[in-house]
């Protein structure tokens, strides 16, 4: 079953609040100095005492999360405490080394914030609780009949994000993590990759006749590993809960898996079978002092966020609302096209721009896409990019040559004059006597075409502009030729 | 020359650098005095006659090339089973590590090797340092040299035992609400538990880590300032240790407390003490005011709370401290099954003894949802007001003094009810709540068995105790005695 937006009643209100973990893009874990760069490492050989929980072992916190933590917070207008402390949450489970995981409780790193998203040209703000700062566990690797772990992930920083019960529909949750992700991204704190499980997402979800103020009984929501999933499982979960509502059916609180190959969520545990965690505080580590001074240092370090840099695409460069989500959606592609933008002449600079963002969203993307690079190995550099628009715009090359050259460059890493130069490309004719030189001689050697033409039959256009491409070898501009050719084809016509 | 094994530990050192002995002969002769009396004390859980046979060849090597020693180049020291020893088997008295072998030396471990100590071996303890007899030790019961019918007190029963039976010439313990100080008291040696963030405990196995502190045993204040001066100071491993510097603990050494201020806590003389305890120890204070200090009555009005106190924080802590036991990783493992909660549960019934489980209950209980606020944030409320009495305490007072056990050693199986047993603690656990420091030191005997003294001092004053202990044994000669082995 595919539930859309439209499908749900509008009879009852959705209230959902999510819970984000993100994995820190520090050097080393959270409270030892294993590296945390173990993603295509051998099983088990980032690992340490520590980090294995191994008896008489102590942690000592890593400063370089606390400061991504505080950072994030920053930039989800939260306020910062004097004074924090960890605490030990209590959990049996393998993939847990101490039987505790070190995470924060009653004094998190930061509270009361807000991120604001866009619901088409709306501004809507959801609240964000606290964002704190905790462990990792290991990774379990289940077979049939056993299990394996692999400890190398066990103690790596990581962040978690809780936004107050302020989404009233699985798109606003869905547009919540795209923005929040963005941000994580631009901090440079997080990948950002959901896919990989660095970027998780549980969602708390209910839903109450409209107009009542009681909150109903919530839901949890798990294994949600992309935006998509997201936003199915809780257009899934809103239909449940009401249709049980409908019914007369009661809704139990509970946690709930969603199957994406199902596209359903299945009841996984019960409030009543729900662990006390036995919370307390963390007496391997004092508490935390944090200083204004640091906190304001971190501030003033802040990069520039997405919304600034949304803005700043469309003020300063006229790009389009939609171009300009796009390069600021994708931080790498932005980054690209600003790389572009400040390697070309300082003159005409929004045409230029413009010029750029074309070149970056379209030949540059669809590139990447089609051999399945990474920007960050991408041979295309932004000086290349930026020469070739030069080329363009100096008419020394075509745009159909462009293209060709633009992909050869992609794939060579030379630069485009180079190419240009090796392949003897001759500049476009940009003598008009020449071309209607040519002109004159294909309308007369294709009379038969012309005489179509003139006869009404547009089409026939195209195979005389082909003749003279052909003539010409392509250094004309199919833009001069059809105009010469249309102005030619009507003379003669008389 | 007396035995070797009867050295001090500052007697020995002199000889070493003068080369008068060597560490090997040294060395030899506590292993040979482990043969002779260990079958009967049963102090150690493993001897490691070969490491320290090498250890003591490296110290000879270091004194014939003239090479930079310490005072504890050389020195044969026996360390309990709970502290880490790289490849060497920690168990902490439980079946649960019975053959754990640790990856790294604890803190302490690398600073003693740093200094040239030698390792004669690990000591038997109440498993997990839970106890105030050794009894609880998973293995077997360390006798009291003193009297081989009674127990040496605990946690720390084994160290104290082979530092009182001539095994060792000092040993490291842990107090967590008296494990060094009591088990000092009752086998007439020096034990010193020190301020909570003077020694690293990075490598100590934990049992409840707002309360566990290394601490020296020794049969001298002298020497016990020697090892606690090798292996006090900040580590970057533990963030619980203090930045503050270590002073020269021998420095003050020099034998006067006049216009000391020691304070007499009237609360420290319960009911259950046994009054030829408290005639020791009210002989003991006398003998300070003769040599000049000015005694005087202070009140710590919060002493009761203590023990209950403890018996919330301490094993909530544990509770959580003892979760990584799952037969997972390392220790005991329960095989015989497919099921991973029943394995779970299996390695933890048979892995853990049951003191241990007791504790874990207790703990579990304390800071389960519903009864956190009644019990834990209670217990921690009370636990500053105990601090606070330390504080205006040490506005008017040096040191306190008090008996450090309300009894001598008992005999092995006598005391069955587990509360009795806490009530061994009662007037040590408080220093472990505030987290001051305090000694215990030998005192005198009641019928022919010793009594401790314990001297506690402020935060961070263990040179201010060590003053003190080593005065008092200056006109004492309790210290001195040794047990009919």
């Amino acid at each position: 079953m595919t539930v859309t937006e439209t499908d749900i009643a509008t009879d009852f209100e959705i209230v959902i609040g999510l819970e984000v973990h993100s994995q820190l893009l520090t050097k080393s874990k959270m409270f030892c100095s294993c590296s945390t760069d173990y993603a295509y490492a051998a099983p088990n050989t980032h690992v340490c005492p520590v980090c294995m929980g191994m008896p008489g072992v102590l942690p000592v916190i890593n400063q370089q999360a606390v400061a991504c933590t505080i950072m994030t917070a920053l930039a989800l207008n939260c306020t910062i405490p004097a004074y924090s402390k960890f605490d030990r949450k209590n959990y049996p489970y393998p993939d847990l080394m101490k039987g505790y995981q070190i995470s924060q409780y009653d004094i998190p790193l930061s509270n009361d914030g807000y991120l604001i998203i866009d619901l088409e040209g709306q501004q809507k703000r959801v609240g964000i609780t606290r964002v704190h700062l905790e462990e990792d566990t290991a990774r379990l690797l289940h077979h049939s009949g056993y299990s394996l772990i692999d400890i190398n992930r066990a103690g790596t920083p990581l962040m978690e994000i809780v936004s107050e019960p302020d989404m009233r529909s699985p798109l606003e949750a869905r547009l919540y993590m795209q923005r929040l992700r963005e941000i994580l991204v631009y901090l440079g704190v997080s990948s950002g990759r959901m896919e990989e499980g660095s970027l998780r997402c549980d969602a708390n979800i209910s839903v109450r006749p409209r107009g009542q103020q009681k909150l109903g009984v919530k839901t949890e929501i798990k294994n949600m590993n992309s935006f998509r999933s997201v936003e199915r499982a809780l257009a899934y979960e809103a239909q449940r809960q009401i249709e049980l509502l409908r019914s007369g059916q009661p809704i139990s609180q509970e946690t709930r898996g969603w199957v994406e190959t199902k596209g359903i969520t299945v009841s996984q545990r019960s409030k009543e079978q729900a662990d006390d965690y036995r919370y307390f505080p963390e007496p391997d580590l004092p508490p935390l002092v944090i200083s204004p001074a640091w906190v304001e240092e971190l501030r003033a370090s802040l990069p520039e966020l997405p919304d600034t840099r949304r803005a700043r695409y469309m003020r300063d460069y006229g790009l389009s609302t939609q171009d300009a989500n796009t390069l600021t959606e994708d931080k790498a592609l932005g980054d690209y096209f600003e790389q572009v933008v400040a390697a070309l002449p300082a003159q005409n600079r929004v045409a230029r721009a413009r010029a750029a963002a074309n070149l970056t969203l379209n030949d540059v993307a669809r590139l990447l896409k089609a051999h399945s690079t990474d920007i960050s190995e991408n041979l295309l550099t932004p000086a290349a990019s930026a020469n070739l628009l030069d080329l363009l715009d100096a008419n020394r090359i075509t745009g159909k040559q462009a293209k060709d050259i633009v992909e050869e460059a992609f794939i060579s890493g030379k630069m485009p004059a180079v190419i240009v130069e090796e392949k003897g490309i001759q500049p476009p004719i940009s003598d008009e006597g020449e071309l209607i030189r040519i002109i004159e001689e294909v309308i007369a050697s294709n009379s038969k075409a012309a005489s179509d033409y003139r006869a009404g039959k547009v089409n026939a256009l195209q195979a005389l502009i082909g003749q003279v491409m052909k003539q010409t070898r392509g250094q004309a501009k199919a833009g001069s030729v059809r105009a010469l050719l249309i102005k030619k084809l009507e003379e003669t016509d008389q | 020359m007396t035995e070797l094994y009867k050295l001090s530990i500052q007697e020995a050192g002199a000889m070493l650098r003068a080369r008068q002995i060597s560490s090997v002969e040294l060395t030899r002769a506590h292993l040979d005095r482990i043969r002779a009396v260990d079958d009967k004390v049963k102090a150690f859980t493993l001897v490691t006659d070969d490491l320290a046979m090498r250890q003591a060849h490296e110290a000879d090597i270091h004194f014939a090339n003239g090479n930079t020693v310490t005072a504890l180049t050389g020195i044969p020291l026996a360390i309990k089973d709970v502290i880490c020893t790289k490849g060497i088997t920690t168990t902490c008295g439980s079946n649960m590590l019975k053959d754990f072998r640790p990856p790294f030396d604890a803190t302490v471990m690398q600073r003693l090797n740093a200094a040239g100590a030698v390792m004669l071996g690990k000591t038997n303890m109440d498993e997990f340092a839970m106890g105030s007899s050794t009894e609880h030790s998973a293995f077997f019961t360390t006798q009291n040299p003193w009297d081989l019918e009674r127990a040496p007190g605990g946690s720390s029963g084994g160290s104290a035992a082979a530092v009182a039976a001539g095994m060792a010439m000092g040993a490291l313990g842990s107090d967590t609400g008296g494990s060094i100080r009591q088990p000092a008291a009752l086998c007439n040696v020096v034990g010193l538990k020190t301020t909570y963030g003077r020694v690293s405990r990075y490598g100590l196995v934990a049992f409840a880590s707002s309360l566990d502190q290394i601490g020296p045993f020794a049969r001298s204040a002298r020497d016990a300032a020697l090892i606690l001066q090798a292996i006090a100071g900040p580590d970057a491993r533990d963030s619980t240790s203090s930045p503050q510097g270590v002073p020269d603990y021998g420095a003050n050494l020099n034998g006067d407390i006049k216009g000391l201020r020691i304070g007499v806590p009237e609360e420290y003389w319960v009911d259950g003490t046994q009054p030829g305890v408290e005639k020791a120890v009210r002989a003991d204070i006398e003998k300070l005011r003769e040599m000049g200090a000015e005694v005087g009555e202070v009140s710590l009005p919060h002493t009761k709370y203590g023990v209950p106190v403890y018996y919330i924080i301490a094993p909530a802590e544990a509770s959580a401290n003892l979760a990584r036991y799952d037969g997972v990783k390392y220790g005991y493992s329960y095989r015989d099954t497919n099921d991973m909660w029943e394995a779970l549960e299996k390695t933890r019934q048979y892995g853990f003894g049951q003191e241990v489980k007791r504790r874990i209950m207790l703990g579990t209980y304390a800071l389960s949802s519903g009864y956190y606020d009644a019990y834990y944030k209670q217990a921690e409320k009370v636990r500053s007001l105990i601090t606070e009495d330390f504080t205006r305490a040490f506005e008017k007072f040096d040191v306190l003094v008090s008996p450090a056990s309300p009894s001598v050693a008992f005999k092995l199986g006598e005391i069955s009810d587990p509360y009795e047993m806490y009530l061994q603690d009662v007037f040590t656990i408080p220093a472990n709540l505030a987290g001051t420091c305090g000694i215990s030191i030998p005192g005198g005997f009641s019928h022919g068995l010793p009594v401790g003294l314990q001297l506690l001092g402020n935060f961070f004053a263990e040179d201010t105790i060590l003053r003190v202990a080593d005065a008092f044994e200056r006109v004492t000669d309790y210290h001195t005695r040794w047990p009919e082995l």
